[in-house]
């Protein structure tokens, strides 16, 4: 079973806010049956309460994510926006952030999926990577990136 | 033994990354793991447990006080300001 999926990858894709922004990535993990129906509401209640965007740097991104138990198969949907919207900071709910890429974690195990997050953090903690992705002109181009980036991790 | 409870907003993703960085970061330090006891969860959790802990590290904001020292680990998730972070974190636990 391989991590990341053509079909939870999108580009340029243009939203008011980040509510909107986190339905539409968490019905596409439902629709293709990675996650529950619950999942949408529970990513939603959680980036009230525990937000997740992170300050990267100048190009900054979200990691929104919810209960194991809303999860059917471990995946991640990723998105890059035309234009960012905003997300509050994890670490300072009361900034912030303008955030360019999202990358919704399905992660169906607690504590699990220790390799897929250190790959997921060397992106985030990379400009170069995090650029690269946005300026790709082909979906699989951004595809092959993530394949690649990930190639390593095996879900059970 | 140390005893370290790193939290998240649901103890499911980025505690498991702040852990994992500490745990990579203290050894590059030369501090014994073995010294060290890391257990993960989740904030709503933090109030409950946290008398059984002798350092909390968060990822997300936590400001309550729960009578032990509490370091904000998103430096872990973002690797901006992370030497600073271990250094608080070596001081908190007195390993130097």
């Amino acid at each position: 079973m391989t991590l990341i999926h053509h079909d939870l990858i999108f580009q340029n894709k243009s939203f008011q806010n980040n509510e909107s922004a986190l339905s539409f990535l968490a019905d596409q993990l439902a629709n293709h049956n990675f996650v529950k129906d619950s999942f949408k509401d529970a990513v939603l209640a959680r980036e009230k309460i525990y937000p997740t965007g992170l300050p990267t740097g100048d190009i900054e991104i979200a990691i929104p994510h919810a209960d194991s138990e809303h999860v059917n198969t471990s995946t991640l949907g990723v998105m890059t926006l035309a234009s960012p919207v905003e997300f509050h900071n994890m670490g300072d709910p009361t900034t912030t952030l303008k955030v360019s890429i999202i990358i919704m974690l399905a992660i169906a195990e607690p504590h699990g999926q220790v390799t897929m997050l250190q790959k997921l953090m060397s992106i985030v903690q990379d400009q170069h990577h995090l650029n690269k992705m946005l300026t790709y002109t082909s979906k699989a181009d951004l595809y092959a990136d993530l394949t690649d980036t990930f190639k390593d991790v095996v879900l059970n | 033994m140390k005893k370290i409870l790193v939290a998240c907003g649901s103890g499911i993703a980025t505690s498991t990354v702040a852990r994992t960085s500490l745990e990579d970061d203290l050894k590059d330090r030369g501090i014994n793991l073995k010294e060290l006891s890391f257990t993960q969860t989740s904030i709503p959790q933090i109030p409950s447990i946290a008398s059984e802990y002798d350092l909390i590290i968060t990822t997300a904001k936590y400001t309550e006080d729960v009578g032990v020292p509490v370091i904000n680990g998103l430096p872990f998730l973002t690797n901006i300001g992370e030497d600073a972070v271990i250094d608080k974190v070596i001081k908190a636990l007195d390993l130097e």
